[in-house]
């Protein structure tokens, strides 16, 4: 069985701030991680693999540091990994990023797709789903547990707001996954030293089509442009409340009334 | 199109550096390069002081734009979970209306499903037509034939917005309906304006953690796709009097390879798992015994979120383990944390810290957990948290 896992290389957004005196984003130090949920999509992968035998072949997209997380991925136990990287991949909204990754998945080949729900910095889930409908195969959201895999199909359970669906598909699949799905596995040292030599295998843009599929991917692929960023108008400062307990309490909820629209 | 730097106007400043929220810009020779980490949010252009960085167009920009006058009307995409229409496709028609009306069109909803209840009810929320597809194969969510009966009513059609809400059901499905009729999507809004220049729509979201917000446009392609999150939106005034149009539709070629085998209801303390809340109410030592937590589930059901603990109510046998927030239990990142009587031990501290907004609530005014705190009270949690019941009850209905 030959399991995808796309992973994202993000910063550390709980570790993102703003300045406060020019609005900006302090990324100085931030450092760059595996978007958590993808984790826990390749430790899903790994528990299939390790089960029912093939191979685990992790993917991202991204700038050339983007090597990193798929070392990482090697030193946690995938098989093999590739980096989809081009200067005209930059700038992509998830149209053109998943329009990317389907041309990757065709050519590496693939039973399963696995991805984390969603990415941190982007917060889309968008990816997923897209790439699924490129690739004409069923796709399975927020799934936080696998009750069975076999050869040409897989059961599962899919969460939802009140409670979850069990969902039966046929493969190929792809599936996202949330966090409650299992707990992933710490590198080896034999992972870390496999991570060391590991062969970062490379899909530029003329290796998933050139010419012919320029125009669908980074920014001139993309529909959605942004038009600006800014800082969010009620930046949470530090608050001390005052007054006797009730008034300290009708504050407070009188703050989160606002904000939850409860 | 690109964003460059015109080297003799630039003054060697640095603003643009640290106003780069993507670090895609570095001084080179001193003077600013963009590199390719860019991702075209043009805040650089807006800091530099000398007018120094600008688009400039490149070859293959000029796209041939479809004729977007061919796309009018707002559609919401009303869902239905076992035939009841759910709350947030009405906040969307509420969304929705202003839209059409800043638009001059008309304002639709969608249903998809088996059989559905009240569909009128779209009607009188402000929908003035209700494109109706009852087929057995829509009565449980699959995505593929939603996303194939959307597709095939946008393409028939045409409308200029699709609206639908950011559940587990429109994220999941409307995706595939964006990738196949190759337009744009954007998730999570907060805001949706009209503008006034271009009569695009600008959808505004958070980004990073919602550490910034994004404006976003899809400029040359249609429908414009965009999810709400629920209780963002507020309704229109429900009118009885309303009419409107139910069109029915066949679409005969509805196909899945996903089958929903049992839908489980999870109802108990369990039904908002803690890693996906937006909200949790967390307890430790202070809360004394278990019936603090019989409290605390009030609350975090009045707020719609779960019940946290620290290892030392785990430890007491307060609450069941599965509810443990901390270096040996769960860690989360809800919009809103409450802390209550939980002193903020480091252990508990980085299963927690990286929440939107953290609520104190402590009786020791030198509790370390009052320094991650964004609003806190010093006060017994046993006073404290009945006043919050009280309150919220008070104030959700007036």
């Amino acid at each position: 069985m030959r399991i995808i896992v796309f992973v994202k290389q993000v910063p550390d957004t709980a570790e993102v701030k703003i300045n406060p005196e020019t609005n900006t984003l302090v990324r100085e130090g931030v450092p760059s991680i595996i978007n958590p949920y993808d984790v826990h999509a390749l430790e899903a992968a790994l528990q299939i693999r390790d089960h029912k035998g093939g191979k685990v072949i992790v993917v991202t997209m991204g700038p050339p540091q983007a090597e990193d997380a798929l070392r990482e991925a090697v030193s946690m136990g995938a098989d093999e990994v590739f980096l989809v990287s081009d200067r005209a991949f930059a700038g992509a909204d998830t149209w053109a990023t998943s329009y990317a990754l389907y041309r990757a998945a065709e050519k590496i080949g693939f039973d399963i797709i696995l991805c984390g729900k969603q990415a941190i910095d982007g917060d889309t889930a968008q990816v997923g789903p897209e790439t699924a409908e490129f690739l004409n195969i069923p796709h399975i959201s927020y799934i936080r547990k696998i009750e069975d895999v076999s050869e040409s199909s897989i059961k599962v359970q899919r969460l939802m707001d009140d409670g979850y669906d069990i969902v039966e598909s046929s493969l190929p699949l792809l599936m996202t996954v949330v966090k409650e799905i299992n707990t992933p596995r710490l590198p080896s040292l034999k992972g870390k030293m496999a991570a060391k030599k590991a062969v970062i295998n490379k899909l530029d843009l003329e290796a998933l089509g050139g010419k012919e599929i320029e125009a669908n991917v980074g920014l001139k692929g993309s529909p959605t442009q942004v038009r600006n960023i800014f800082a969010p108008k009620c930046q949470v400062q530090k608050r001390e409340l005052s007054g006797t307990p009730e008034e300290q309490v009708a504050a407070l909820v009188q703050d989160l009334r606002r904000i939850r629209c409860a | 199109m690109r964003i460059v730097v015109i080297s003799d106007k630039c003054v060697s400043c640095g603003v643009c550096v640290d106003s780069c929220p993507f670090s895609a810009i570095e001084m080179r020779d001193e003077k600013a390069f963009i590199t390719e980490g860019c991702q075209f949010c043009r805040a650089c252009m807006s800091v530099c002081p000398a007018g120094a960085i600008v688009e400039k167009a490149e070859e293959g920009d000029a796209k041939t734009v479809a004729d977007l006058s061919a796309y009018s009307g707002v559609w919401v995409f009303a869902e239905q979970r076992e035939g009841k229409i759910s709350g947030v496709s009405y906040e969307l028609l509420g969304a929705g209306r202003r839209l059409a009306n800043d638009r001059g069109t008309y304002l639709a909803a969608v249903l998809l499903g088996g059989t559905v209840e009240h569909t009128d009810d779209l009607i009188k929320w402000g929908a003035e037509k209700v494109y109706l597809c009852s087929d057995p194969i829509l009565e449980k969510f699959n995505d593929e034939p939603y996303s194939q009966a959307m597709i095939s009513l946008i393409q028939q059609y045409k409308p200029e917005i699709v609206l639908a809400g950011a559940t587990p059901i429109g994220r999941s499905f409307i995706p595939r309906v964006a990738a196949s009729l190759r337009t744009g999507l954007t998730a999570d809004c907060t805001s949706l304006e009209i503008d006034k220049e271009s009569g695009n729509l600008l959808q505004v979201r958070p980004a990073f953690g919602g550490n910034i917000m994004a404006t976003i446009l899809c400029p040359n392609h249609r429908p414009q796709i965009a999810t709400v999150r629920p209780r963002v939106m507020k309704r229109d005034e429900y009118d009885e009097s309303r009419k409107g149009e139910i069109i029915n539709v066949d679409l005969p070629s509805l196909t899945t390879r996903t089958k929903v085998l049992d839908t489980v209801k999870e109802v108990s303390e369990c039904m908002l798992n803690l890693q996906e809340a937006e909200v949790i109410v967390a307890g430790g030592r202070g809360m004394a015994d278990p019936k603090g937590f019989k409290m605390l589930e009030e609350l975090a059901e009045l707020l719609g979120g779960a019940v946290g603990a620290s290892r030392a109510a785990v430890d007491e046998g307060w609450v069941s383990y599965s509810h443990q927030v901390g270096q040996t239990g769960k860690t989360v990142c809800p919009k809103i944390y409450i802390a209550c009587g939980i002193s903020g031990a480091v252990q508990h501290m980085v299963g927690m810290q990286s929440s939107d907004m953290i609520i104190a609530i402590n009786k020791n005014p030198e509790a370390p957990i009052f320094s991650a705190a964004t609003y806190y009270i010093v006060g017994d949690v046993n006073e404290i948290v009945p006043m919050m019941i009280k309150q919220l009850k008070e104030a959700s209905q007036s």
